[in-house]
């Protein structure tokens, strides 16, 4: 039973993986990598992290969404309703791509790995938590600080025109530069 | 249902997910890519920490940091599309060859 769920779950995030670059839609394409996703949440799921399985599920969800979202703004053909092909350099990608899966396939069978050291902790998520509040708290401290400079990073990047470009680089420019008028300025 | 068959399953994630950042025109199908790369990330540590060191919990704080950087990665990555599409109105990568050595 194990083993059959197991099966399914692995063989839907590959195939549903392997098909986001051969669909002709953008949307479609979308939804089939939170497939992959979410079969990856049940993977993570079996190995009884609960805590992170569901919110691997409920990121992904949403990050699908947003990503739907931006999809539709940026690319040609987001209903598939033409065929759509854009690839580059198929050849050497799938050379590089199979030769890492060699790779990386063939050590994972291939190392003798260790026995399983230790019992799981009781409350997965309380251990977790108190990992995070606790000796991983420079993880936790350096994951903050990142968001918080992606926040800043996007804003400045997606912002058109900000208020140096309105009110000069010293901020001091007596009306701000707008191009329509109606502006909040000095 | 072993450490080698959660592993080989993450290595097939990560080389799909390298094809397809590696083939994609689109800046978004390549963030897909990236994303889908992670995902496999996200599997073998679950496998590494349930079928080697379940006692502890640096496997689930890895999963927590690559959940994270996929977040980044896609905030990032819209913030970087939207800024050269408004810049020069492009949506590939061939187009976006300024840094080309």
């Amino acid at each position: 039973m194990t083993t059959a769920l197991f099966v399914v779950l692995a063989v839907t995030a590959v195939v549903a993986g392997a098909l986001v670059f051969r669909v002709d839609s953008m949307a479609r394409a979308t939804f089939l990598l939170l497939l992959s996703f979410l079969a990856v949440a049940g993977l993570v799921l079996m190995t009884g992290l609960q805590y992170l399985g569901v919110v691997i599920v409920l990121m992904m969800v949403i990050e699908m969404v947003v990503m739907a979202i931006f999809m539709i703004m940026y690319m040609m053909n987001p209903a598939g309703l033409m065929p759509m092909s854009m690839f580059h350099n198929t050849r050497g990608a799938a050379v590089i791509a199979v030769t890492t899966f060699v790779a990386l396939a063939g050590g994972a069978l291939l190392v003798d790995w260790p026995v399983r050291g230790g019992r799981p902790a009781a409350d997965l998520t309380m251990a977790l938590g108190e990992s995070l509040m606790g000796g991983q708290m420079l993880t936790m401290m350096t994951l903050g600080v990142t968001l918080f400079a992606t926040i800043v990073g996007t804003v400045v990047l997606a912002a058109g025109r900000g208020r140096y470009d309105r009110l000069g680089d010293e901020l001091d420019a007596p009306a701000s530069d707008d191009r329509d008028r109606g502006g909040v300025g000095r | 249902m072993n450490l080698q068959a959660f592993l080989v399953v993450a290595a097939a994630l990560v080389a799909v997910g390298l094809f397809g950042a590696l083939t994609q025109q689109s800046i978004v199908m390549l963030m897909m890519g990236l994303e889908l790369l992670l995902n496999g990330v996200v599997l073998a540590a679950a496998a590494f920490w349930y079928f080697l060191a379940p006692a502890g919990t640096e496997g689930q704080v890895l999963i927590v940091i690559v959940v994270t950087a996929m977040a980044i990665e896609m905030a990032a990555g819209f913030a970087v599309t939207t800024a050269i599409y408004r810049a020069k109105r492009i949506d590939m990568t061939d187009d976006a060859a300024e840094l080309r050595g």
